[in-house]
């Protein structure tokens, strides 16, 4: 029996003990358990999951993320709470499609909003949808998201419980977002969710998602351990954005795994606000001839704060189109991260894929590592990268001040203009306004706006451009 | 009183001695111009009024109105009525042209205690002064200076300072760069704007500048200190005859 294969490794690798009582207990009430393939799907990726444990900083994609904090916490499933809602009136986001509230990873019907899809769009709970129509979820689930090569993934396969279903047929257009809040409260204990999205968008349709992470109440130990997959068919024009704003005691580790058609466009954006530490993967394959994709993120980290981000974009096919562009602010003792990692294989031939990180540190403490890697396979293609790393600049300061502007709203309008460059991408009017809102809030509190004593740090601007 | 009174003022950048005792009185009303071969330390003295902070001064005063400039932020001096057109108008990508110059106006308004100006107020007067520019409002809605041609950039510094009325206006080599077009429209908007209440301090190292905006005093400024003064004649003899003479020369030949 798989579960016992499973046990005997874990006897050997210490912490994951409680990850093992926790899938047992989880299988007895899993949705879709009777389902073969969703079975096997679980029990493959637990084994796999107990094979390799947590990564490690030996590890060169984990190199500059420490994940011993959710290694050695012994979370426990969380448990579904009821909120009102009142205590959600404040995630609210106006002009959507369709919401979807998960509450500790659990669906919450009550606070959630479905009737105004159009025809041809299905949206629901994973939940419900593996137990209504297996076969729609089968076709997809687990195919695209690797749990061989990531831990994380594998656990969440594993789990795989709740979540979001989207499907939206083939020449739909759906202009207004859906939008995924997930809301983890305060507990007692350390609690962890592995929710679980698919987006599935057939040819020529067209679809833009929010799946935004949040907390409600105090402080307490939440691991949000999340993966969708989003499945762009031939000619689908398909935009995922990832907000991350939970409180500073919140790990969060996200994998967004894209396929793409032939000739899709699809964009991802990301913009981490909260978290303790955070893991942001996304990790798109063009598969078809002519795809598009668009990665753009924002990370804005302050006090202890570890914001990594790790980008893998794969060209599998000719004539492909790659941007990636992250911004980060980091201030405080936080530490961010950028891993751009381009990987174009043989067959994709005039590839065309460009990577672009630029940082502010406002502290002396404050840490970016940037770490561009190319694997290249093919001959005939452009791929070209670059990084920046620097402060406030004096001369912009003082400009902005010599014309009557104050030194601390200088400050936050060139933070504001530096972020906005990135929500300037964003092609969904409401996701653009809801971002542009969060971060105004939150500039509000980043203490690297308040004018520091003594004379400012003389410009350094270190540049670090390479054309391949 | 005079507008701005400056007395043997003497700054440092980066532990050298720029200005070595500079004496000078603007009062409202006139225009001045300092000239001077390059390194005089011209724009020190424009950027130490506009009070960039990488500038040390070790000795002297500057009396603004009265007030003591040297007590002031850069965004005080401003608000005091302090104005400086860049040498080099700083790119910013991500804020508006005119979102920047309506914060700017409204921050000085505030400052003096007058009501914030709404877009509807604003514009209106905005667009009057951009008409005196020659400029097209496209340019308006990019980013502050970005992508701006060398002449643009320059006429915006004039634009915000049309918006924002300043007692003392100073020009930072504003003809540098400019052809002979731009350079008229710049001169114009800097005439129209020339008051018995507004003074200028025109800081330029060619004649050319002057011939359209004709000064009331010229001062050469070389190595630091002010080796001559005069009226507006003083520019065309600088322009025949070079900066080296006025070191050796008695002032005493000046009118």
């Amino acid at each position: 029996m798989r579960a016992t294969t499973a046990a005997a490794v874990a006897d050997t690798n210490t912490g994951l003990e409680s990850w093992l009582e926790n899938f047992a207990e989880f299988t007895k009430t899993a949705a879709g358990e009777k389902l073969p393939w969703l079975k096997r799907l679980r029990e493959d990726a637990f084994e796999r999951f107990c094979e390799v444990g947590f990564p490690t900083t030996h590890d060169e994609d984990w190199r500059f993320t420490n994940v011993s904090a959710i290694a050695r916490t012994e979370f426990r499933p969380a448990t579904s709470t009821k909120l009102g809602p009142g205590d959600t009136t404040a995630w609210r986001v106006d002009d959507v499609a369709a919401s979807l509230v998960f509450v500790n990873g659990r669906f919450d019907l009550e606070l959630s909003k479905l009737d105004r899809l159009p025809k041809g769009v299905t949206v629901a709970s994973l939940r419900e949808q593996i137990e209504s129509h297996p076969e729609e979820v089968e076709k997809h689930l687990g195919r695209y998201a690797d749990t061989q090569r990531d831990s994380f993934v594998a656990l969440n396969t594993a789990f795989i419980g709740d979540g979001a279903y989207v499907h939206v047929a083939r020449a739909v257009v759906l202009e207004a977002p859906i939008y995924l809040l997930y809301l983890s409260t305060k507990e007692d204990a350390a609690t962890v969710t592995h929710p679980r999205n698919l987006i599935v968008a057939e040819d020529e349709a067209q679809v833009a998602v929010i799946e935004d992470y949040a907390s409600v109440g105090g402080e307490s130990a939440v691991f949000s351990n999340a993966v969708t997959e989003l499945i762009a068919g031939e000619s689908t024009v398909a935009q995922h954005y990832l907000i991350e704003r939970e409180h500073l005691k919140a790990f969060n580790v996200s994998t967004l795994r894209i396929q793409q058609g032939r000739s899709a466009n699809v964009s991802s954006h990301s913009l981490l606000l909260g978290g303790g530490l955070v893991r942001n993967n996304v990790h798109p394959v063009l598969a078809g001839e002519g795809g598009e994709c668009l990665i753009n993120g924002l990370f804005l980290g302050t006090g202890r704060q570890h914001l990594d981000n790790y980008m893998h974009v794969e060209h599998a096919a000719p004539h492909c189109g790659s941007r990636q562009f992250y911004n980060g602010i980091l201030d405080g003792q936080a530490h961010g991260v950028f891993h751009g990692r381009i990987v174009v294989h043989k067959i994709a031939q005039k590839t065309d894929a460009k990577q672009t990180n630029r940082n502010l540190l406002l502290s002396d403490d404050a840490q970016i590592d940037t770490k561009p890697q190319l694997e290249i396979y093919a001959d005939d293609v452009k791929c070209t990268h670059g990084a920046t790393i620097g402060q406030i600049e004096d001369n912009a300061l003082f400009y902005l001040q010599s014309r009557g502007i104050s030194e601390v709203e200088a400050r936050k309008l060139l933070l504001m203009a530096f972020a906005e460059e990135c929500v300037e991408r964003m092609q969904s009017n409401v996701a653009r306004a809801h971002a542009q809102r969060l971060i105004g809030e939150h500039l509000l509190f980043t203490e690297g706006i308040a004018p520091q004593t003594g004379t400012l740090g003389r410009v350094t601007e270190r540049k670090l451009e390479e054309v391949g | 009183m005079s507008l701005l009174e400056i007395k043997n003022l003497h700054v440092t950048v980066d532990g050298n001695e720029i200005l070595k005792g500079i004496d000078l009185t603007v009062n409202a009303g006139e225009v001045h111009s300092i000239m001077g071969p390059n390194g005089s330390g011209k724009s020190t003295l424009a950027q130490v009024l506009a009070r960039r902070d990488a500038y040390h001064v070790t000795e002297g005063s500057i009396l603004f109105e009265g007030k003591d400039l040297l007590e002031m932020k850069p965004e005080e001096a401003a608000c005091e009525g302090m104005f400086l057109a860049f040498q080099y108008p700083v790119e910013i990508p991500g804020i508006g042209n005119t979102y920047f110059l309506r914060s700017a106006l409204n921050a000085q308004r505030k400052y003096r205690g007058e009501e914030e100006m709404d877009a509807m107020d604003f514009l209106p007067m905005f667009r009057e002064k951009l008409k005196l520019l020659e400029m097209d409002d496209k340019l308006m809605n990019r980013s502050l200076n970005e992508g701006f041609s060398g002449g643009e950039k320059k006429r915006n510094e004039i634009l915000q300072m049309a918006v924002l009325e300043p007692k003392l206006a100073i020009l930072d080599e504003t003809d540098s760069g400019l052809d002979i077009d731009a350079l008229r429209i710049v001169a114009q908007g800097v005439n129209s704007l020339r008051s018995p209440e507004r003074a200028m301090l025109v800081v330029t190292h060619y004649q050319r500048l002057l011939n359209y905006i004709v000064p009331d005093f010229v001062h050469v400024l070389v190595d630091g200190r002010i080796v001559r003064s005069g009226g507006k004649e003083l520019a065309l003899e600088l322009e025949e005859r070079g900066y080296s003479w006025t070191e050796h020369e008695p002032v005493g030949a000046r009118a």
